[in-house]
């Protein structure tokens, strides 16, 4: 038994790329050690800003010897095939061995691989590592071809066993491997030896350098809390600085500072995101206030002054930063305060999409968009309106300039201060949301209304100027806006069909994409917005004609030529059927299969995702009971017999099946049991408790199987056959109005 | 590294320091471009001796011209006019970050008392066509240096890798002589017969330029120059290499090269005077890009850039 240390030594590593560089040194040395032939007991791999390291516990001295052994030709066979299997082996005749068997005599190639030492093993998947591994970005440096992060400038590579430490010899692009590294860059002695892993460590840190990430991050967060408990503060946790700093410093120093007080004016997000992103600060909150008062900073060296020079300095450049951030803030809140004018005048000329127009064209679409929507989801239409015209003036804002990911929060704070409503000013943070997977939906009726609209405008308007996503290419996000859709429908009151809201959303953009006078133009939204009632497609669509017909220069806009039978737009229906394919992924990652969506997608009413789902998960959870199960094999197999007499007969059995030409107990026990389930799924549909209706459908099963066992279908008297043909209808009536049940696999 | 260092008294000190400095170590100490430039890295002897296999080392001073960051001298350290400190060497030296180190003590920054960070900070140059992996050098959290080793530059690899490095001058000396507005800043030494500040040979200059190039600058001229410098840089690539009056080949791959640096400088001008929108930005970067592209393309035909 043996133990590896490696350690690869180099020039500053880009402190995100650390944690996967680790794990891929880990993976790629013990996979090729495994595929080797060796076996260790345990390995762990560890990084600094200037090395990679990973120690490998209980390696075998050498690999196993293999014996490989290779069937060949009948020793009768032409000399062509044996000339190839002696190729192909790099064996001679006399090596192969002849082996008897049932059909004669058999070549048989047996190669015995000798164990090779581990020192040869390591050297050579080290090397394959070094050479091929998978940073996300490398570089060449000085006159060499090697590639790694940054300059790679040493190796250490050791194997310890009872006889003690040796260095397995290796030299990669002129880099020999060897026993020793240095310590801290600043605070290190120079080069020293080590034997092994333990040894490492211990001298790591005697010259000043923490190995292990684990232990400087437990090292900051303790001293950065005890910075700020000392003086009656808290740190505001954040993991993901946490470890980026982690990877910044060998030997971590927090230092606490105190922000001036012209700073503590500015919201915490702002204070919070300028020194996290400028800095890679800590914010210290002073908890009586609820304010960000101070900063903790972690230095890398530990300096005879107690660090106050390196304090002084950081504070220095905070103080610049912070300046520059209270000049956007005040500049943004004297544009606020005038009612944000500036940015509305500012917005008409920043273009959203070149088809689709400005930024503030398309805010007047999300604005009546949303006040269509608002009653939909329990929201004050005039709110929601006037929620949506305020919701991306930020954009304008030099702080969101400054710091696009306080976009929303700052809409929020200016909205305040311009004298919006709290629900209003609410929509402009929440709007933006769910900004992806892991974030949540707005609630509150406004918000949802102006993030429903938002969303829905920029899908019918990529639609419509036919910019969907494609394969792995989605560059303005569609898939996560239409996720974002479904999310919100699903997480709010949103009862009503999508098609109606797409379909005159995608209408507003065919109109941005035509060139049409502004006469023109208000005309025809003004006809748009009466449209309410039943009649809404074939009302958009004639609507859509018009435009088209109006303007003219067409740009791009393949909808509004369609032929005057389509009722609803061929762009619209394909989003919807996108919107579909999103919720199959998303219903999927909640253990619902694709078939059984689908079985569901099938039914009338499928633009209600709220009604989907429900129907999907009452579906799903009756699939999985035995009843559920066995029912979808008696309707297949009911469906089936019927659909070939159809075929054969050239009829439709519709006509209603009659019990007094039922001739066994069990037919009119089927007759009994479609009278009681329609009875319930009936009321119970148009209440939509699925539940109740599924379990209806599936308390079927029994009879239908009593039927199918004691009844033959195709009886030589035609009334009989034909009543029961009917009879099998009803069967395939009552369960198709529950869902597509031959949709379903199994 | 370890000598105690001293404060500088100038700005003009910390200059005459890294001159030294470098000079010391090996570098032919050249003096600025005779031309307005964004960058350093604009100078014929980084961008054109970046390329192709000959050693090289160079250091320079470069005066530095950024007309949207004109501020009329009165933003404590953004200017429109200020000068860069350069180091190119090729191939890039083992010890590359220790001869850097080296030049921050020489300039007396104490590093057992202030904190050097390499922080990721990968450099590229739309217009140059050119990029390279580095970090961003803090000194106690303000990045004082961007250290670069150069992969590609006018579309072509880099082989051998050049080490370039880049001093904000003004802001490092600030740092270092704990000034808080630029134009506080002593030039000469303070205890000259005649002290200058910073503010006395610039603060007049950045209010003029400012002016100029956010309301002054002919728009008109300035699109016309592009084109010129643009056709002119062309027009020179197309020469047949061979001289007719002497047989040479002589490819006027720097003549060619001096305009691309003025397409850009007009680029530049034509940016701050507001006139260039989104969409046409990337048009004319893109032009500016295919020009140095086509110069680091003839460079390398040349003795200078060809591989030995």
């Amino acid at each position: 038994m043996a133990d590896l240390l490696i350690e690869l030594f180099s020039e500053e590593i880009p402190a995100r790329m650390q944690p996967r560089a680790r794990d891929d040194l880990k993976k790629l040395v013990t996979e090729g050690l495994v595929q080797a032939g060796l076996t260790y007991a345990s390995a762990g791999a560890f990084s600094t800003p200037r090395r990679l390291t990973l120690s490998v516990e209980g390696l075998t001295a050498e690999s196993r010897p293999v014996r490989e052994e290779r069937k060949g030709p009948s020793t009768t066979a032409p000399q062509q095939a044996i000339d190839g299997f002696l190729r192909s082996t790099g064996l001679t005749l006399d090596q192969l061995e002849r082996r008897a068997d049932k059909k004669g005599e058999t070549f048989y190639a047996v190669v015995e691989k000798p164990g090779r030492a581990a020192a040869d093993i390591v050297a050579e998947v080290l090397e394959t590592t070094i050479r091929t591994f998978p940073w996300p970005k490398s570089m060449r440096w000085g006159a060499g071809t090697l590639r790694w992060v940054r300059p790679l400038q040493g190796i250490l590579c050791l194997l310890s066993d009872e006889t003690g430490a040796h260095v397995v010899p290796l030299t990669v692009d002129g880099i020999e491997a060897g026993n020793t590294t240095e310590g801290h860059r600043f605070m290190g002695n120079g080069r020293f030896t080590v034997s092994g892993f333990d040894d490492y460590v211990v001298k790591l840190k005697r010259a000043r350098v923490v190995l292990d990430t684990a232990e400087r991050e437990a090292a900051i967060w303790q001293a950065a809390q005890n910075l700020a408990f000392a003086a009656g503060m808290e740190v505001v946790p954040d993991a993901g600085l946490l470890n980026e700093v982690a990877g910044l410093v060998e030997w971590p120093v927090p230092l606490m500072g105190r922000i001036a007080d012209a700073f503590l004016s500015l919201p915490p997000e702002v204070l919070q995101t300028s020194m996290k992103e400028h800095q890679k600060f800590f914010s210290v909150r002073n908890p009586k206030t609820g304010r960000i008062e101070g900063f903790v900073t972690v230095a890398n060296i530990e300096a005879p002054d107690g660090g106050a020079t390196i304090l002084k300095g950081n504070q220095k450049v905070l103080a610049a930063r912070l300046s520059d951030a209270k000049f956007f803030w005040e500049n943004d809140l004297r544009v606020a305060k005038a009612g944000m004018g500036e940015w509305v005048e500012g917005l008409k000329s920043v273009t959203f999409q070149a088809k689709l127009g400005s930024q503030a064209d398309r805010i007047a679409r999300i604005a009546a968009l949303a006040r269509e929507i608002a009653p939909l989801v329990g929201a004050n239409a005039d709110d929601a309106e006037q929620a949506a015209k305020i919701a991306k003036l930020d954009l304008r804002s030099a702080m969101v300039g400054e710091f696009p990911e306080l976009q929303g929060v700052m809409g929020r704070y200016y909205a305040l201060e311009a004298g919006e409503k709290p629900a209003v000013a609410d929509a402009a943070r929440d709007h933006w949301r769910p900004r992806g997977e892991s974030d949540g939906v707005p609630t509150e009726p406004v918000s949802v209304a102006v993030a429903l609209a938002d969303k829905i405008d920029t899908l019918t308007g990529f639609w419509a100027i036919d910019e969907k996503p494609t394969g792995s290419k989605d560059p303005f996000a569609l898939r996560r806006a239409a996720l974002g859709v479904i999310r919100l429908v699903l997480g709010s009151l949103y009862r009503s069909g999508l098609l109606p809201v797409l379909d005159k959303a995608e209408a507003k953009n065919i109109f941005a994409t035509l060139k049409l006078r502004e006469s023109q133009k208000q005309e025809l939204l003004e006809e748009l917005s009466g449209v309410t009632d039943e009649m809404s497609h074939s009302k958009i669509g004639e609507i859509r004609r018009t435009a088209t017909s109006m303007s003219r220069v067409m740009i791009d806009a393949k909808s509004g030529a369609n032929g005057a039978n389509v009722a609803v737009s061929a762009e619209v229906l394909d989003l919807l059927s996108f919107f579909h394919d999103r919720l199959k992924v998303f219903l999927k990652d909640q253990g619902i299969r694709h078939d059984i969506i689908d079985a569901c997608l099938a039914m009338p009413g499928n633009d209600d995702l709220t009604l989907l789902v429900k129907r999907a998960e009452a579906l799903a959870a009756v699939m999985k009971t035995e009843d559920g199960a066995n029912l979808l094999q008696g309707f297949k197999r009911a469906n089936n017999i019927l659909s070939q007499a159809e075929a054969k007969d050239g009829v439709e059995y519709s006509f209603g099946a009659d019990l007094k030409f039922a001739e066994t107990d069990e037919e009119r026990a089927l007759f009994a049991a479609l009278d009681k389930a329609e009875a319930t799924i009936t009321p119970a549909m148009k209440a939509e408790d699925f539940a109740t209706a599924m379990a209806a459908m599936a308390a079927l099963r029994q009879p239908i199987d009593a039927f199918f066992t004691a009844v033959q279908v195709n009886s030589d008297n035609q009334v009989v056959r034909r009543n029961r043909l009917n009879l099998l209808h009803r069967i395939r009536a009552v369960c198709s109005g529950v869902a597509d049940l031959n949709r379903i696999e199994g | 590294m370890s000598e105690a260092p001293t404060t500088p008294r100038s700005f003009q000190e910390i200059i005459l320091r890294l001159q030294a400095y470098w000079a010391s170590k090996g570098c032919a100490v050249l003096q600025p471009y005779d031309m307005e430039v964004g960058a350093g890295t604009f100078h014929p002897a980084t961008t054109l001796r970046s390329l192709g296999s000959k050693p090289w080392a160079a250091a320079y001073v470069q005066p530095s011209r950024r007309p949207t960051d004109g501020r009329y001298g009165e933003n404590p350290n953004r200017l429109q006019h200020y000068y860069q400190y350069q180091v190119i060497i090729k191939p890039s030296p083992p010890d590359m970050q220790e001869l850097y180190l080296g030049s921050l003590a020489a300039i007396g920054i104490d590093l057992g008392l202030h904190d050097i960070r390499f922080v990721e900070d990968d450099w590229e140059s739309p217009t140059l066509g050119a990029w390279g992996l580095g970090w961003e050098v803090w000194c106690d959290g303000m990045e004082v240096s961007q250290f670069t080793y150069f992969q590609q530059v006018g579309g072509h690899d880099c082989k051998p890798v050049s080490g370039e490095l880049t001093y904000g001058l003004e802001r490092l000396a600030m740092y270092v002589m704990g000034v808080d507005h630029v134009m506080d800043m002593p030039f000469n030494d303070p205890s000259s017969l005649i002290p200058l500040k910073y503010g006395d040979i610039f603060r007049q200059t950045e209010e003029e330029y400012s002016r100029h190039n956010f309301d002054g600058a002919s728009t008109e001229m300035l699109f016309q120059h592009f084109k010129d410098a643009e056709a002119e840089c062309e027009r020179l690539l197309a020469f047949d290499p061979v001289d007719p009056k002497n047989g040479k080949t002589i490819i006027m791959a720097h003549p060619a090269y001096d305009q691309t640096i003025k397409a850009s400088h007009l680029f530049n001008l034509l940016d701050a005077r507001g006139v260039i929108s989104v969409t046409e930005r990337q048009a004319y970067i893109g032009r500016v890009r295919a020009l140095a592209k086509q110069c680091a393309d003839a460079f390398r035909r040349t003795e200078a850039g060809a591989d030995l």
